[in-house]
């Protein structure tokens, strides 16, 4: 595989993450529980979809087939996207969608912070720029695993369930292609095996404080989106998120 | 299963944000969160998404005093009349700002 095409697909991946939970996130605008998460939630979606114009300009830009980020994000299908499967699971209630973005944001947290010293000056350049969102998002998503996890019996057992049934994506967020060995080689990207080593640990300390446990997958985890293969929820965030600009190719802002 | 009481909200607090250095914490509004924490986090959150911030004070609604309407005539009336009082014959230099 060409460093190029590694890049690309490195970006890709990146961008589609960002891209598709922030169009999750969106989703609780004007529908979560008070005022302040609601507006706590949508500014979390806001830095992802900054991120993911930066991430799919580039990408588009390395790519070089006179595509922009407009049409890497609403003119692609499923397949071409590399989003993992958990940014793309449905928000459920609140205690899922915390759990789904305190996994992310620990992993996107880790990888920034290494990412800082790539040899590629955007990435770099990106990744210090991103670091102080994801900070952020960090300390929010933690913040409420822990009142939730170790708050009433209610938000206990909603907490218990959306880390049992969410545990099983995560292992897939570390997963590599022959596009991490490239780019890992010539000092590009950081190696996603140190990655997770440094997310486990946060995780496992972390849970433990909301009174919470990982539970035992029996070695069952979910994979497939490395080569586009999705769970049943991307063809409708996709539908909705694109419907528009596919219907009017040509509509401006 | 929908949160609709209000009180569950968590206590209210008060929000005072500062929007530069050097100058004083202005009060910016109120909201709710389960502890001080969550509500500096809720604060940044509400109150700060467009630059305003510097600095973040959060406290307890319950804990600030406040004057009372019956109080007014008695507190504010006095110094209505009293023109000297009001620093108001001297010229402001240029350059002087927050004043």
């Amino acid at each position: 595989m060409s460093s190029k095409d590694a890049y690309f697909e490195f970006l890709i991946r990146l961008g589609d993450n960002s891209l598709i939970l922030g169009q999750r996130l969106g989703e609780w605008c004007g529908h979560a529980h008070q005022l302040e998460s609601d507006i706590a939630l949508t500014n979390v979606a806001l830095d992802l979809i900054g991120q993911c114009r930066l991430l799919l300009t580039e990408a588009a830009s390395v790519e070089g087939k006179g595509r922009s980020e407009d049409d890497l994000a609403f003119f692609r299908t499923e397949k071409e996207f590399r989003n993992n499967l958990l940014v793309e699971q449905p928000n459920e209630n609140f205690a899922f969608t915390i759990v789904r973005q305190y996994f992310f944001d620990v992993f996107q947290f880790h990888l920034y912070s290494s990412m800082r010293s790539s040899k590629v000056k955007f990435l770099s350049e990106f990744a210090a720029k991103a670091l102080k969102e994801v900070t952020y998002h960090r300390k929010l998503s933690g913040d409420w695993v822990v009142r939730l996890g170790d708050g009433t019996e209610m938000s206990h057992s909603k907490m218990v369930d959306a880390v049992n049934t969410l545990w099983p994506f995560t292992a897939e967020l570390f997963e590599k292609t022959a596009a991490d060995d490239v780019l890992i080689a010539d000092g590009s990207i950081p190696d996603l095996t140190e990655i997770n080593q440094n997310w486990k640990a946060e995780i496992t300390s972390l849970l433990a404080e909301a009174t919470l446990t990982i539970p035992d997958t029996m070695g069952y985890a979910a994979s497939g989106s490395r080569q586009g293969h999705h769970t049943e929820y991307l063809g409708f965030i996709l539908a909705e998120m694109q419907c528009i600009p596919r219907s009017m190719p040509d509509a401006k802002w | 299963m929908n949160n609709s009481n209000p009180a569950d909200q968590g206590p209210l607090w008060e929000v005072f944000i500062q929007a530069k250095s050097g100058i004083p914490h202005k009060h910016a509004g109120s909201l709710h969160a389960p502890d001080a924490e969550m509500a500096l986090t809720s604060a940044r959150d509400v109150y700060t998404r467009r630059g305003e911030g510097n600095s973040i004070w959060v406290v307890p609604s319950h804990l600030i005093v406040a004057s009372t309407e019956q109080d007014a005539e008695s507190f504010f009336d006095p110094a209505d009349d009293k023109v000297y009082r009001h620093p108001t014959f001297y010229e402001v230099p240029d350059g002087v700002k927050y004043l």
